[in-house]
């Protein structure tokens, strides 16, 4: 509701637009004027809008506050980990000396970013219990292909290029099967057993001579830790395939145990999810892929190495760019997304080994608690110790009319975010909560007693929950009909 | 917690883990105070040379420009920053608009009629140009021109690697392109800063049924014809010169653009503006159908997590830059790139070996090697050109030869900066 | 309820010849699909002139948040494609027998009509998943 002098954001910038009008006023020209090219490669007309500064600013300002965040509400997502980012983080990207760099300066003149970069890649090798590190990939998914494109060139290398099947659970992210495929590989389904672990007697009859490997997400997206993951390492690299591991839920394991120790090749961590960078609506991530020695030769160019000092005063570069020898290639325009890298760097420096572990620990207590809390009135489809997330389903409400996305929706109006809601797949009306490390047990409480109102409430005021939510700025929104006449952009009213 | 729990201590938590396995030491330095961490990264940003830091002439792929003060204002309220991809359409409406406003922005600035969301960078936003064209044509083989920059060439070949695409390079002056091309490549302006005839281009891709598929530089389309005006099907390009800093090469945007009959092909998010149930305008992410979550492996691409803070940032740069702002700044670009180089090819040993119309770069021939030039530039406080001779792939005409030097200037540059590199230049001969 | 003039398949699509003698029939889904897709917002069908397979994907149907493969219930080739759907494909929805007719097809074997599911086996089916 609009009232009194709030500013509306209904008008797009394109229709606020007053001939003449800027936001920014460019300096003059302070060289002479050069002759100007042929006419006909010039454009005539240019649609940007014509605004004044304080409209943009009061604009993006109300747009803002229409948003849900972590600045301002419980957002458990699941599988998003929507923790606190210390501000300190974002700060140190912004420094002149990091953000006003140039990724192509010499070396000489970049030796501190890359100090920060190579310093990275060792904490994250030592988190990780793997050897060798690539900060090359820009997000979690560009992980994933760039670690399937390594277990491909791997297999090829050694003349074993029969193998064309990549195994993944059915409880994947979506990501998975598609970075697979795009590697080129066929995505066969691993299904899981009734504990939610993977189903070994499956896998074992899909490991032979034709399978890559696995992809595996631990703790699994069902926010348990599979029970039979050394077993799984152990048959796959029987059978010659190897393990990749999708690192999004790492937040539940720093310094609990290292994916490296329980078998697995190579990994990609989601700095953004595990490592602070404040999501932005979604993005920027980054998704170095740490793996084994033998996957070294493999990975994603450039990665950064350091120099013996020769002596004292040598005031030679050490560090410098490389490319691994068998690399994949390049994968981005340059050394990945450096200002995410340098927040990851400063978020494990300022929390040391204790501070890492301290994340786990208050991870998996939250989760646990809500587990605990709410278990006598939503269903837990995987009755067990979960992790940092908990999964449950809304299948009792819905007997009773209300579905899963309904109390998403009507959480909303009590001033949560939703949990992911439908996801795993292999869970009915599924509602997965990721509380983080980074909330109190009061906020825990709280949500805790809305969950359980809402439970109420689908009994005695199911259209209640239904219409959810009553109190946001637009109510349910008709996105069939966004999906059937696509309406993408602003066009000129006629 | 723990009682309700019904746990004794947190190390019970993780029990699932085998034994053996459970709390490794990870060997990490002792932790650092804020105060502490803000002075060890103070000192190593006080190691490298800022681009502001004295007169920078450095381009090729990233781009030294002007940002007003409020898109960082903006960007980093904590409304924005904090949130996360806008999944609840009902509390997210501030950064869907935000996207639809990009959307309709970049489509405009383009000439192309639908944007997506977003994507990494611009290197990878062409790549999956290319993916995007083999689906489009059912095509295999790829035409791409040699004025591409070789840093984009080679993530296309990783992209492309595994998916039986054959990558051909092609002269942009008389490219190759036969039936079964699925598409043509070129850059604009090409890595050499000089704007291609993608009249002619354009011909001749679609001539042999193959799409047109262009990386754009934004910064150049606020002045020249953009690709959209010469039928380009698939446009792409790097965003970071709207708004964003060079940042050692990220987090950067990909920009990505086509024709409507595409959009099912279309990799990435979309924002589409539908009603509430009252009736009231609002936004949602659409056709999603295409995207990983839903399709999986036979998604358009695995792209999920993209670069959204930046496509605000972006957003926020062109509305307050505006129509005669951006148009202001490509033209202070291109008169400064211009003087430079009239004044260079007046030096002894030097000229520009390349002709045509250039935005804000272009190549000088010089009398020395590059890296000694640079060396010696940098003596005097100067971040030279990109060196060519770095770059010899031995594929393309302009690269691979001896003492070339990319250089760019932008409307960060005075006058001044020019007449002292000028002048620096003027010293080898 | 499932007209009884039509056969049915295992993955709800319909089949009903509209003209024995010439072997033309049209091609949907059912009902229950469309209640269990929801809201259908785009549809990807054979063009017509190609030639479909019976059991074998002939298409897409796709709502805000799934993606289904339809299979064709006959082999023959595609006479006609409603066109109709591409601006209106809530006609799925709304009238999944009728105005939602998928395609039009000329079977060329009407004998694999005998291997589908009459509208009371269909039924029978659904009843029971």
């Amino acid at each position: 509701m609009q009232t009194g002098g709030s500013r509306s954001t209904g008008k797009l910038l394109m229709d606020r637009s007053s001939p003449g009008r800027m936001g920014v006023v460019p300096p003059p020209l302070d060289v002479p004027a050069q002759e100007m090219p042929d006419q006909a490669l010039l454009r005539g007309n240019l649609d940007l809008p014509e605004v004044s500064e304080p409209e943009v600013v009061q604009y993006f300002t109300n747009l803002s506050q229409q948003n849900f965040s972590i600045d301002t509400q419980f957002y458990p997502l699941g599988s998003c980990t929507m923790k606190y980012n210390p501000k300190i983080n974002d700060e140190v990207s912004f420094l002149p000396g990091f953000a006003g760099i140039h990724p192509r300066q010499p070396v000489e003149t970049c030796q501190g970013a890359l100090e920060v970069l190579y310093r990275l890649q060792e904490f994250l090798a030592r988190i990780s219990g793997m050897p060798a590190v690539s900060l090359a990939t820009l997000a979690g998914a560009q992980g994933e292909l760039a670690g399937v494109l390594m277990m491909r060139a791997y297999h090829q290398s050694r003349g074993d290029a029969g193998r064309t099947k990549m195994a993944i659970p059915d409880s994947a992210h979506g990501t998975n099967p598609s970075s697979a495929s795009m590697a080129g590989f066929d995505v066969v389904t691993l299904p899981s057993d009734r504990a939610g672990n993977v189903d070994l007697e499956a896998l074992h009859e899909l490991a032979g001579p034709d399978m890559v490997g696995v992809m595996i997400t631990l703790p699994s997206t069902l926010g348990i830790f599979d029970a039979n993951i050394v077993e799984v390492c152990r048959v796959v690299h029987e059978a010659g395939g190897l393990v990749y591991g999708d690192g999004a839920n790492m937040n539940a394991l720093l310094g609990r145990v290292k994916l490296g120790d329980l078998g697995f090749d190579l990994i990609h961590s989601n700095l953004h999810k595990t490592f602070s960078t404040p999501h932005g609506g979604g993005g920027p991530g980054a998704g170095p892929v740490c793996c084994s020695r033998a996957l070294a030769p493999f990975l994603a160019a450039p990665i950064v190495t350091k120099d013996a000092k020769k002596k004292a005063g040598d005031d030679a570069p050490e560090y410098r760019l490389a490319q691994p020898e068998q690399s994949i290639g390049k994968i981005s325009g340059f050394h990945g997304n450096f200002g995410v890298l340098v927040r990851a760097y400063t978020y494990i420096r300022t929390l040391g080994e204790s501070g890492l572990k301290s994340i786990s620990s208050n991870a998996v207590l939250n989760a646990n608690y809500l587990m605990e809390a709410l278990r006598d009135i939503y269903l837990l489809p995987y009755d067990r110790r979960c992790m940092h997330e908990v999964v449950f389903s809304a299948d009792l409400q819905k007997e009773r009319g209300v579905s899963g996305l309904d109390v998403a929706k009507r959480l909303l109006d009590y001033g949560y975010h939703a949990p992911t809601m439908y996801f795993p797949l292999i869970v009915h009306e599924a509602l997965m909560i990721e509380p983080t490390e980074s909330e109190t047990r009061e906020t825990l409480d709280a949500f805790i007693q809305a969950l359980r109102d809402i439970d109420r409430e689908s009994q005695e005021n199911p259209d209640l929950v239904r219409q959810a939510p009553h109190t946001t700025p637009v109510s349910r929104l008709d996105e069939a009909a966004a999906a059937r006449r696509p309406d993408l952009r602003w066009t000129k009213r006629e | 917690m723990l009682a309700a729990i019904g746990v004794g201590s947190v190390d019970d938590l993780f029990l699932d883990i085998p034994e053996e396995f459970r709390n490794p030491s990870l060997d990490l330095p002792a932790p650092l105070s804020e105060l502490e961490i803000q002075k060890e990264l103070a000192g190593f940003a006080a190691k490298n040379r800022p681009l502001g830091s004295g007169p920078s002439f450095l381009g090729a792929g990233s781009y030294h420009h002007f940002i007003p003060a409020i898109v960082k204002a903006l960007m980093t309220r904590g409304e924005f920053l904090t949130a996360y991809t806008p999944y609840q359409p009902e509390v997210s409406q501030g950064t869907l608009q935000v996207i639809y406003e990009f959307q309709s922005l970049i489509a405009n600035l383009f000439g192309m009629e639908v944007t997506n969301a977003g994507m990494y960078d611009g290197a990878t936003s062409l790549a999956e140009g290319v993916l995007m064209a083999c689906r489009v044509t059912q095509r295999h083989q790829v035409a791409i021109a040699d004025t591409l920059s070789p840093d984009y060439l080679k993530v296309i070949q990783t992209y492309c690697q595994a998916q039986g695409i054959q990558i051909q390079l092609t002269q942009a002056a008389d490219p190759e392109v036969t039936g079964e091309s699925a598409c043509l490549v070129v850059q604009y302006p090409n890595f050499f800063g000089y704007l291609e005839d993608l009249s002619r281009l354009s011909d001749q891709a679609h001539r042999q049924g193959a799409l047109l598929v262009v990386s754009a530089d934004p910064m150049a389309l606020g002045m020249f014809q953009p690709p959209g005006h010469y039928d380009a099907d698939i446009v792409t390009g790097e965003g970071q010169p709207l708004g964003i800093p060079t940042s050692f090469g990220g987090p950067y945007l990909g920009l990505f653009t086509t024709k409507q009959q595409y959009i099912r092909q279309m990799p990435s998010r979309l924002v589409g503006k539908t009603v509430d149930s009252q009736g009231r305008t609002g936004y949602v992410l659409t056709l999603q159908t295409r995207e990983q979550h839903i399709r999986r492996e036979r998604a358009t691409s695995n792209i999920c997590t993209n670069e959204a803070l930046y496509a605000l940032a972006s957003t926020i740069f062109l509305a307050a830059m505006g129509k005669q702002g951006l148009r202001q700044i490509a033209e202070l670009c291109y008169h400064k790139a211009h003087y430079a180089a009239a004044k260079i090819a007046e030096l002894p040993g030097y000229f520009l070996p390349m002709s045509g119309t250039f935005f804000q770069e272009f190549v000088i021939q010089c009398p020395d090697s590059p890296a000694r030039i640079n060396r010696r530039l940098m003596e005097q406080n100067i971040l030279g050109g990109w060196d060519l001779t770095a770059d010899s792939n031995g594929s393309a005409p302009a690269w691979g030869r001896d003492q070339r030097m990319l250089l760019c200037v932008t409307e960060m540059n005075s006058k001044e900066d020019i007449d002292c590199l000028v002048s620096a230049l003027g010293e080898f001969n | 309820m499932s007209p009884d003039d039509c056969k049915y398949t295992q993955e709800h699509e319909w089949v009903k010849v509209e003209n024995a003698e010439r072997g033309q029939a049209l091609v949907g889904i059912t009902d229950y699909a469309q209640d269990q897709l929801g809201d259908v917002v785009y549809l990807d069908l054979p063009q017509a002139g190609s030639s479909v397979h019976q059991q074998d994907k002939m298409g897409e149907v796709e709502s805000v948040k799934a993606v289904s493969d339809l299979f064709s219930p006959v082999s023959g080739q595609v006479l006609e494609v409603n066109t109709d759907l591409l601006d209106h494909p809530e006609r799925v929805n709304e009238d999944p027998f009728g105005q939602g007719w998928l395609i039009r097809v000329t079977m060329s074997s009407a004998s694999e009509l005998d291997g589908l599911m009459s509208a009371a086996e269909y039924e029978s089916y659904i009843s029971g998943l």
